[in-house]
């Protein structure tokens, strides 16, 4: 018997049973495809205005800096002023799902639109969703939105859209079982900055992951 | 790593003794309980979402064959690969066939208690494959050639003194003038020594807080960005995780995730939480080209069934270590194994034997504050009890102790010659107490109790004789 038989049948001889009957198996497929509504947190059955100022509000509490914009044509100013509240301005690499999203030259921005690299410093990626209950951005994996950018560069830069922000969790998930090319390969869920608390219990900022993470939302 | 259970008592003195391990363990008390209590407290669907995490893990195990096979089917489906193992060595061996294969020098690991149980890093060396602890905490005992001490903070033992001295016995090749003294320095210290490992290793080793069946999904929880970096980064990526660890569908993970982290750290949600499935897709410019899902079983499945299967809930968040005064007082490393505090005084004799293990579920008070604080509702002291159930069944305790023990039960069978007995003793212990000032410093059959402080002697009658003489207020 290999492994896989063994562990299995040990598992159902201490359930008392034999293979699961098929009255059980669908039971569970049933499960599956629908699981039960879960309790949420009320706190996030807001307005759509209200679900934005708690997602700002539950971000910059884990040490995120937010901003807003009215429209997508003024993201790359955006991201140029805050780059430049660093000595020297880092370079960018940009997600290239972002390439001619806007006018980055505009903004005096040349950003090199690839993955992440060792050498590189900032990165400005698109989110997929924002969920306000914890301030949490949704960022999903694609040829265009490669998952190295999110982690590599010590800045974080993310571009996420009004209307991406959902009350919870469930709702982010919702719309990612909705997607026509199914569910991505990762799917990273970024509350803040990377941190540890692993040196006497204190809390740093900027373990292995960017050191700081700075959202954009953009109104309109 | 080989168990040292047996000896907790020795270790649990010398812990006592060690006044930087008692200064760190002080901390627990303003740090991890705390901020636990006020994120319980910000949530007021929080009791709510426990018993429906409970229910949902009790139906999840009580269908464990199904979701296994459930969440096979999926990871197979996207290009990713299962391996079943039934104990330690043949989940080393799978992971070491692995990494042979793809030509492994180092591994970079994300980390897993799981890697732990089964000794994974002393077995790599051993042939050859060099592995790189990354989370912090795992990095610096890794340094030091020791245990975790706990199970989400496991250099939490030590303070920046100690960091520093593994960074300048090991980082060699940095000037041994610089400064070390504060934790930034030292973070950073490991950030750069660490990325250079990141970036070279060949594969990436991680754990995993739950599987969904639903997708073939492994998610991971990290504040530091560690697992990414490791499962992103090399060519392969292998999870190792414990067969209990599947869910059925990522709604059923929201669940469990929003209690993971406030119960843990006190955090609304942890920095990184990531769903990982299958190996690099077509036009995906990052991601493994190989990804291995190690199922471990390793006696857990022994436990499903029976009075201790409310143990495979345990969603490894530590707030039952963080919460208990005789985790608080010994630590981690005194427990002799990867797990401590209640939780691994119910893990451990069921991993490794209770003859190895019998001490840990003497280790409590059965003060109740692990279950009253256990995100899965686990009913941790009456799962010490039967342990210590079994102990006595299997003449575990020394002979003194099993006839005392055994002595009092028959007592306590008999409540009228109990109370009579009770009533005597007290008059007794009162009457030797007149010359004593009140107190014992040394009883016959009890001194091990008044070694470490005096016995108050009663002072009138039993409860029960007031109660029943109509005495009902003080």
């Amino acid at each position: 018997m290999n492994d896989r038989d063994r562990v299995l049948s040990t598992i159902r001889r201490a359930l008392g049973r034999g293979e699961a009957s098929a009255e059980r198996l669908r039971g569970v497929r049933e499960r599956l495809a629908r699981p039960p509504a879960n309790p949420v947190p009320a706190r996030a059955q807001v307005s759509p205005d209200r679900q934005v100022e708690m997602f700002a509000a539950m971000a910059a509490e884990v040490a995120s800096t937010v901003v807003r914009v009215p429209t997508p044509a003024d993201v790359p100013a955006a991201v140029a002023s805050y780059l430049v509240q660093h000595e020297p301005p880092p370079g960018l690499v940009a997600a290239p799902a972002l390439e001619g999203a806007c006018d980055w030259a505009a903004a005096g921005l040349a950003p090199r639109f690839a993955n992440a690299g060792p050498e590189d410093q900032a990165a400005v990626v698109p989110a997929f969703a924002g969920v306000a209950e914890t301030g949490t951005l949704v960022l999903l994996s694609a040829p265009d939105t490669p998952t190295g950018l999110n982690f590599l560069p010590d800045t974080h830069v993310v571009v996420l859209a009004a209307r991406d922000i959902v009350g919870t969790y469930e709702e982010a998930w919702r719309r990612i079982r909705a997607l026509p090319t199914g569910m991505p390969r990762t799917v990273n869920m970024v509350t803040g900055p990377s941190r540890t608390g692993d040196i006497e219990q204190t809390i740093q900022l900027g373990a292995h992951g960017p050191r700081r993470l700075h959202i954009v939302i953009v109104d309109g | 790593m080989l168990p040292t259970s047996h000896a907790f008592r020795e270790g649990a003195r010398r812990a006592l003794d060690d006044a930087a391990l008692q200064q760190a363990l002080g901390m627990l008390k303003t740090g991890f309980r705390v901020k636990r209590g006020v994120a319980a407290r910000r949530m007021p669907e929080f009791e709510q979402l426990r018993d429906v995490a409970r229910d949902l893990k009790n139906h999840t195990l009580d269908n464990l064959d199904l979701y296994l096979e459930a969440f096979e089917a999926k990871v197979v489906e996207q290009g990713g690969k299962v391996h079943w193992c039934r104990d330690a060595a043949s989940a080393r061996q799978v992971i070491l066939d692995i990494c042979r294969a793809a030509g492994a020098r180092t591994v970079t690991k994300s980390k897993s208690m799981v890697a732990e149980e089964i000794a994974l890093n002393p077995f790599l060396e051993r042939h050859a494959v060099e592995p790189i602890e990354t989370d912090l905490g795992e990095y610096i005992i890794q340094l030091r050639d020791e245990p975790p001490s706990h199970i989400i903070a496991p250099a939490i033992h030590l303070n920046r003194r100690h960091v520093a001295d593994a960074f300048m016995a090991n980082h060699r090749d940095l000037p041994p003038e610089r400064p070390l003294d504060e934790p930034r320095q030292l973070l950073d210290e490991a950030r750069a020594v660490l990325r250079q490992r990141f970036l070279a290793a060949d594969v990436g080793i991680t754990g995993a807080n739950l599987l969904i069946a639903e997708t073939g999904s492994v998610a991971l929880v990290t504040n530091e960005g560690n697992a990414d970096l490791t499962m992103t980064l090399p060519r392969v990526h292998i999870v190792l995780t414990g067969i209990e660890k599947v869910v059925p569908t990522l709604d059923d993970a929201m669940t469990v995730l929003r209690l993971l982290a406030r119960s843990a750290t006190g955090q609304e949600f942890s920095s990184y939480t990531t769903f990982v499935a299958g190996p690099r897709r077509p036009g995906d410019l990052d991601g493994p080209e190989q990804f291995h899902v190690v199922l471990l079983d390793n006696g857990r499945s022994n436990m499903l069934g029976g009075e201790f299967q409310d143990m495979l809930r345990c969603i490894r968040c530590a707030a039952c270590l963080n919460h208990c005064p005789v985790y608080g007082a010994a630590g981690g490393h005194a427990y002799g194994w990867v797990y401590s505090g209640p939780m691994g005084s119910v893990l451990t004799p069921a991993l490794v034997g209770l003859e190895e293990a019998h001490h840990l579920p003497n280790a409590s008070s059965l003060c109740g504050r692990c279950e009253a604080v256990c995100p899965m509702r686990i009913p941790l002291p009456k799962m010490l009890r039967h342990w210590r159930e079994r102990e006595f069944e299997r003449h575990l305790p020394p002979l003194r102790a099993r006839a005392a023990l055994r002595l009092w039960a028959w007592l306590a069978r008999r409540p009228a010659l109990y109370r009579l007995f009770a009533d005597a003793g007290m008059a007794g212990l009162a009457w030797l107490a007149r010359r004593r000032g009140g107190r014992f410093a040394k009883l016959p059959l009890a001194g091990g109790w008044t070694r470490a402080r005096d016995l108050p002697a009663p002072q009138g009658r039993t409860f029960l004789s007031q109660w029943a003489a109509g005495k009902r207020r003080p």
